[in-house]
Parts: structure tokens; sequence; C-alpha cells
């Protein structure tokens, strides 16, 4: 949204006729700015073309919903039609942050439902929304048109059964990876409230709602819809279920599957034969786009290679297949730009991806098992296979039990391209396999070699050289995640002073105490946030940095209230505010 | 540097019903990570644990977790919250997967029989203004499930003085329910109750673990107090049903 700066409260004011007429021509010329980044350079030239911009800017972005005020937000940028909002730090998605912390979605559509009568689309991440939030949604908005929901929880399905039978105008309803709570006796039919008239949708995605949807009206909805291009169902969707969806709707580009799965002894459905799922799907031409598979049926499988020539993005990570079961779809998936998959295919299927899929340009390969001593199935010769195979990746996500240095140096070498590395050693602390070293070289060697590396996730037996490396050579990282590792607050100093571009910095279980903090605070004004939990800080070292930047709200947070008393702290969590500390802070965060 | 000890010996019977004598608890000191005082936790000796078990058990918890690389790594004894970091949401999914692949007879089965996917419940205690979740599969056993209940919810509890009625200990007491094994937070007893796949709440402890584990939808730390009025315990409602 810009850098933080005087007189802003006196940009409102009308300026002279004169430069009104250039203000207009300004604004003109603005429209064409699409990205955030261009917006927010042009936001500084000079006042004139600051009012312009704000007048002009149709899509809020709003990294951090604590960052700024709604009111401050909608004072700004007044004709605003999108707003993307993002709340909680990510190490919420694995219970780091205890429920109740806040980012709730309540004050924001209050204080939009007056003030943007015209907003279409809303986008949200780790947010609570209310189904009271979603209710009041629904009902002040007439051209809404698009709610993605990611990560977020509060609401259930009477709340998107409000935004179904009012908003008239609904062309897309994504829920991605919510967690949708119902108490039992209040689970509504939401699919049912779409209106026979709604017929625009385009998109809608609710793999995540965890209760049986009504067939009969998701089919008619379906029928009706002639837009429709993603649709992506629940695991309550049998397989039979999905072929009649299929049938009704030839013309989507993207599916998810349900649960791919017969329901055995279903009245009156005999057994699906494979070959004819198989020309449903052949009859899917326009399908570039597959994930789902929630409970795979294996003989099912084969009735998807119609489409695979035709496949950019293929998500298999809740299938727990084999190597052998990979191998005859992969073989033919030779357009696939991104795929996800569970470790059970083993190197060997790894292998499989890697001979075929020359265009790879994301891969993300999931555990099955999640635990410290699983066994792990995918190993470092898993990853080189993929590095000599896809020279072309640009975003890596890997958990395995066991790497070597020697393999991700191979990867740094043969995919020069990568923007994101996340590599995920399970076993906390584990060095090297073959030689026992610390995990140092390799991670070394990605952010020398990969010169557009911008997101970075260590792990594995870390020593301090390793945030040397990062600070000497990764230049462009912007969003770095740190567990297990390091061996003073060197390394915390490496990167605050190495980075000049890091922006998001998340650590846990590390050493690292108030002199590495505080050798962070000439750029924290410039970071949307840090995370830092079962370190080595004290609030000594906290409440100098609060000090030392007013403009920085500095979070302590305990599991409960009690904690918060005590001199060492466990959980910290800072970032950049214009608008001071925030007011719904619950007992368990105390904000210095 | 140390806390009040335990008063009074309690018999416990946390096995299955009609079986043997209790055993005695005893009071473990455990040093918590240094950064907050102690707690006082119980170490639980139940009639159907391994030596094993009980060795796991009176060891203290992890200090500070990160290592010094130079040294070998401790072989963690505790699973870390949210490590590795994979989001419940998949973790549980993979879990209902599991359970439904019954006819899946392949090499991945093994697997599955032996994978630790993922079981999280809320859990909530009377008079806490905060829901906790728990993966009741990073637990073994009862005990291990105790003592993780009491951390999370003495710091609530206690209100810093350690006197004699402070902390936190186990008393056995009769209600309307038959007796009920309870856990003594700040002089206040407290009972862990669950919800079962049937939708009724039950005593914890009554049924083997893993058989816990599979039908556990939810847990509550209610005020003992209140304990009238549960289901009956989970075997007489296999029973009953014949």
């Amino acid at each position: 949204m810009g850098r933080v700066r005087g007189g802003e409260e006196r940009a409102d004011q009308p300026p002279p006729f004169s430069d009104q007429v250039l203000e207009n021509v300004i604004e003109n010329v603005l429209e064409f700015l699409e990205y955030r980044r261009d917006r927010n350079a042009a936001s500084l030239v000079c006042r004139s073309w600051y009012r312009a911009e704000a007048q002009t800017r149709r899509e809020v972005f709003i990294g951090n919903c604590y960052a700024v005020s709604p009111a401050r937000a909608i004072t700004r940028f007044r004709a605003a039609r999108a707003l993307v909002l993002k709340g909680r730090p990510r190490f919420a998605d694995f219970n780091l942050v205890p429920p109740g912390w806040g980012a709730r979605f309540s004050p924001w559509v209050a204080a939009m439902a007056p003030a943007y009568p015209w907003l279409e689309r809303v986008c949200l991440k780790r947010m609570t929304v209310s189904d009271a939030d979603l209710a009041l949604l629904a009902r002040s908005f007439p051209s809404f048109r698009d709610l993605t929901l990611i990560c977020c929880d509060g609401f259930g399905t009477p709340g998107l059964a409000t935004i179904a039978e009012l908003c008239r105008n609904l062309r897309v309803l994504d829920l991605i990876e919510n967690d949708v709570e119902d108490e039992d006796e209040q689970v509504a039919d939401w699919i049912s409230k779409f209106p026979e008239a709604t017929a625009c949708l385009e998109s809608l995605s609710f793999e995540c709602v965890n209760c049986p949807v009504n067939f009969a009206a998701l089919e008619a909805l379906v029928v009706r819809s002639r837009s429709l291009r993603r649709l992506r169902v629940n695991q309550h969707v049998s397989i039979h279920q999905l072929r009649r969806l299929m049938e009704r709707a030839p013309q989507l580009t993207q599916l998810g599957t349900g649960s791919f799965h017969s329901v055995p002894g279903a009245a009156g459905a005999p057994d699906l034969d494979v070959a004819d799922l198989e020309s449903t799907y052949a009859a899917s031409k326009s399908l570039v786009c597959l994930s789902g598979f929630r409970m795979l049926e294996h003989e099912y499988l084969p009735a998807i290679f119609p489409v695979c020539a035709n496949l950019v993005s293929l998500n298999l990570s809740y299938a727990m297949i084999t190597a052998e079961q990979l191998k005859p779809v992969i073989f033919q998936c030779h357009n696939l730009h991104t795929f996800w998959v569970l470790d059970t295919i083993g190197d060997d299927g790894l292998q499989a991806v890697a001979k075929s899929c020359k265009n790879l340009s994301e891969l993300r390969v999931f555990p099955f098992d999640a635990s410290e001593d699983s066994e792990g199935s995918v190993s470092d010769s898993g990853l080189v296979a993929i590095s000599e195979g896809c020279p072309k990746l640009r975003s890596i996500l890997y958990f395995c039990q066991r790497m070597t240095n020697a393999a991700v140096m191979a990867m740094s070498k043969n995919c020069p391209d990568l923007v994101v590395f996340r590599l995920c050693i399970m076993g906390r602390c584990r060095p090297d396999q073959i030689t026992g070293e610390p995990m140092d070289e390799g991670f070394g060697a990605i952010v020398m070699n990969c010169k557009k590396l911008t997101r970075l996730a260590v792990s594995g037996l870390l020593t301090d050289r390793v945030f040397e490396y990062i600070a000497n050579h990764g230049k462009s990282v912007r969003t770095l995640s740190v567990a297990f590792a390091g061996n003073t607050d060197l390394s915390l100093k490496y990167i605050l002073e190495g980075c000049p571009n890091l922006q998001k910095l998340e650590i846990r279980d590390s050493p690292f105490g108030d002199a590495g903090l505080l050798s962070g605070i000439h750029h924290f004004y410039n970071m949307r946030f840090v995370w830092m939990s079962a370190c080595k800080l004290s609030s000594a070292g906290c409440k100098e940095v609060a000090r030392s930047l007013p403009h920085l709200v500095v979070e302590v947070i305990g599991e409960w209230s009690q904690d918060l008393d005590t001199d060492a702290v466990e959980k910290l969590y800072l970032y950049r505010s214009l608008d001071g500390p925030r007011e719904d802070a619950p007992p368990f965060v105390k904000i210095l | 540097m140390a806390s009040g000890l335990m008063l009074e010996e309690t018999e416990l019977r946390l096995g299955l019903p009609g079986g043997g004598a209790g055993e005695l608890a005893e009071v473990a000191v455990i040093r918590s990570s240094g950064k907050r005082g102690f707690l006082e936790t119980i170490d639980l000796k139940l009639k159907l644990q391994t030596p094993a078990e009980s060795k796991e058990s009176e060891s203290t918890e992890q200090g500070n977790k990160a290592t010094d690389p130079h040294e070998k790594p401790p072989a963690p004894k505790e699973q870390a919250v949210g490590w590795p970091p994979v989001r419940s949401f998949r973790k549980n999914i993979l879990n209902v997967q599991q359970q439904s692949e019954s006819k899946n007879k392949e090499e991945q089965s093994d697997k599955a029989a032996a994978a630790a996917a993922a079981a999280f419940v809320k859990v909530s205690m009377d008079g806490a203004p905060y829901l906790r979740k728990v993966d009741l599969k990073t637990y073994k056993s009862y005990q291990e499930l105790s003592t993780a209940l009491q951390k999370m919810f003495s710091s609530f509890a206690t209100s810093g003085n350690y006197g004699s009625e402070q902390g936190v200990s186990v008393r056995d007491f009769m209600n309307g329910a038959g007796k009920v094994t309870a856990l003594v937070i700040n002089g206040s007893e407290y009972v862990t109750t669950y919800e079962d796949k049937d939708g009724d709440w039950m005593l914890v402890g009554d049924v083997p673990w893993e058989m816990f584990v599979d039908s556990c939808k939810r847990l509550r730390v209610m005020k003992g107090s209140e304990v009238v009025g549960l289901a009956p315990t989970a075997m007489e409602k296999r029973k009953n049903r014949g």
C-alpha cells in the first residue's frame, strides 16, 4: 500500500482547478496500470498522482489486515471494486497460533458495506469469517460476483446458504482449504439456495465443505450454469455422480473429482464400468486441470487417460498410489506444468515424472505419513531425478526423511530458474544422510546458483553458516522459513542485515535471542512481518524493538494470559502498522 | 527450587472395569523449559502400561528443542507441535481415507495400518475462554493425553501461588455417575469427558486407548460437580446393545 508517509491527511482536500484538469488526465492514464507495485510507485510521485491513483485503484491488496485500519483503506481508495485481505501468520496453519487470536473479517465488511456499493470481489486468506459476515456481505453489495476464501474459519453452511441465495450475480464461489464448521443440527442445504434465475456461475469449489450436498440441486445448478468452467466437488460426491456432472458440463476446464469412489451397494446403481467413465472424460475436451481423488479407487484411474495429454495441472496429493499405478498416467502427461502428489509414489515414481514432464514448473511432494519417525518413501535420489528431468522447474515443495547436500546442490545447478525452494526434512536437525555433515552447503548452493530465488524454506541440521550464505547470496529472497536451525544470534544478524528484500520471516525453535532481533531494527519497517516462536527472546529485547519503532506492532503471544507475565517470550509476532496497536487483541496477546 | 508435593496417595482405576487392584499414583516434578516455572504433573501408572512406556513417561520433557548441532540430536520423544509442517486439514483427510479403504489389500494397506495420520479433536475446558485442538495420534496412552491436558490447562487454572492447595493432583470421588477419577486443579475437581461417534458424552478412560482414539470426536474438561447424567460407560453401552 505504499510506505509510511506524513502529510497524507491533506491529500483529500480538493486541488485548484488547473490541477484538477491535470489530475483527470493522469487518472485516465493510470487506469492502465495493473500491478500494485506500479501503482504504489506512481502514488509516490506527487500529491496529484497520489490522488489520481487512489481514485483509480480497483483492487486493493492488504497483505496484513492489521497493517491498516478499514477506515483508512476505504478513505484512500474510494473506488475499489475488489479487496484482497490476508490475516493470520502462516504458522497458524500448524497450530502455533492459539484460536481466537484475531484477523476477523467483521470490521472490514461493516466498514465496506456503506462505502463500497459497487464492490464485486473479495478474497480472504487466513481470516475468521462468521456466518453473519457472509450475510452482511450478501445483503450489502448488489454487484457482488466473486468470493474466494482460503484457509479461513468461523463460518458454516448457513453462511454459504445466504451467499448462494442473495448474491444474484455470483460468478465465483471458491472455498479452498477452509475449516468449515457446522454444529450437527445446523447443517444447511446451501446448494439448493442458488435461485433458478442464477445461471452465471463460472467457478464453484467446495472440496473443504465436509458435509454431503444435495446432489439433485447440484446437478440442476450445473445444468443451468452454461458458463461454468471450474467445478471442484467434495468427497461426498461419488464417482457415479461425478460422471453425471461431467456429462452435464463437458465445457469444464478445471475439475475437482471428489471421492473418485463408488458407493458400494448404492440403490439402483450397478458398478460403473471404467470404459464408460473413460468415454465421459474423452468428451471433456477442455479439461486442463484435475484434482480431487479424495478416496481414489485405483481401478478407475485409467479413466482419465483421454485428458492426460492436455493436462497442465494435476493434483494427486490425496491419492495413495504407488509408482506402478502412477506410471501409466504420468507417461501421458507431457504438458504438465503443475504436479502435486503423495510420497507414496517413491523415488521410482519421481523418476517417471522426470522422464515425461519436461515442462514441469511446480512440484509438491506431500508426506503420506507426516511424522518424524516415519519411513519416508522419497529421498535424495528422487530430488536428483527431478532436477535432471525437469530443468524448467520454478517451484518445489518436498517432504522427505533422507537428504544429502549433493542432491540439493545438483538441483541448484540443474534448475537455475528456481523461484521457490522449500525442502522439509521431517526429522528434526537431521544431517546429510551420507556424510553426516550439516545441510549448510546444499542450501548455500541453492542461494548461490538460483539467482531468481524469492522464497526459501530450510530444514535439517543447519549451523550459522547457512544463514551467512543466504545473507551473501540470497539478495532476492523475500520469504524465509526457518525451523530448528542455527547456533547463535549471528544467524539472525546475517539475514536481517544481509537480505534487503526480506519481507516475511518466520522462525521456530531456533536459538536466536535479543541481540539477533535488535540487528533488524533498521529493516523491520520494510517487512510485512516477523514471527519467532520457541526461540531465546526476552521481553527486554522485544520492548527495545517496540520503543525504537513506534509504527511497529510488537505482539507477545502466550497460550494463556498467565504466560505473558514471565520474562521469556515464547511467541513474537511483529509487523508494521499505520494505525497503531489493534484493539481486538485477546487476553493471551500482549502488545508491547 | 522444588515445589510442593502431592499430599495424598490415591488409588486409581483407569483400566478396564473389573480389573485388579489399582496402582499408586506418584508425583513427578517435571521441570519445564525453564522459562515459566514449574508445572506439577502426575505420573499415572496404568495397569495396562508396559515398562517401556513407564520409562518414557518419567523422562523429563524436552528442554530447549534447538540442540547444539555438534552433538547428536536426541531422539525426540515428544512430537513438536505443528511439525512436520503439514496442515491438519490434510492429515485428517488421509485418516478418513484409510478407514474407508478397508478392501485395499495391496502393499498400501500395510502403510495405511502403520501410518500415524492425525486425529485432531477440539478440547474445551469449562471456564477457559478459548478452545484448543490436540492430535490424539501423538499420544500413545491415556497417561500421555492426561499429562498434555494438565499442561495445557494448569497454566490457566493456577494463579501463581504454590501453596499446598495449588497445583494439580488426582483424586477419586463418588458422584451420581459412580466412581470418577478427577484432575484436581487449584482445589477444584475437573473430569475429562469426550463425545463419541454417536454423539454421547462419555468419561475418558473406559475403553482401550485405540478404541478411544477412533471414536473420540471432541474432548471437554468439565467441573467434577457437573458430571451427572453422563452416558453410561462405553462398556455398558456395548453390553446393552447386545
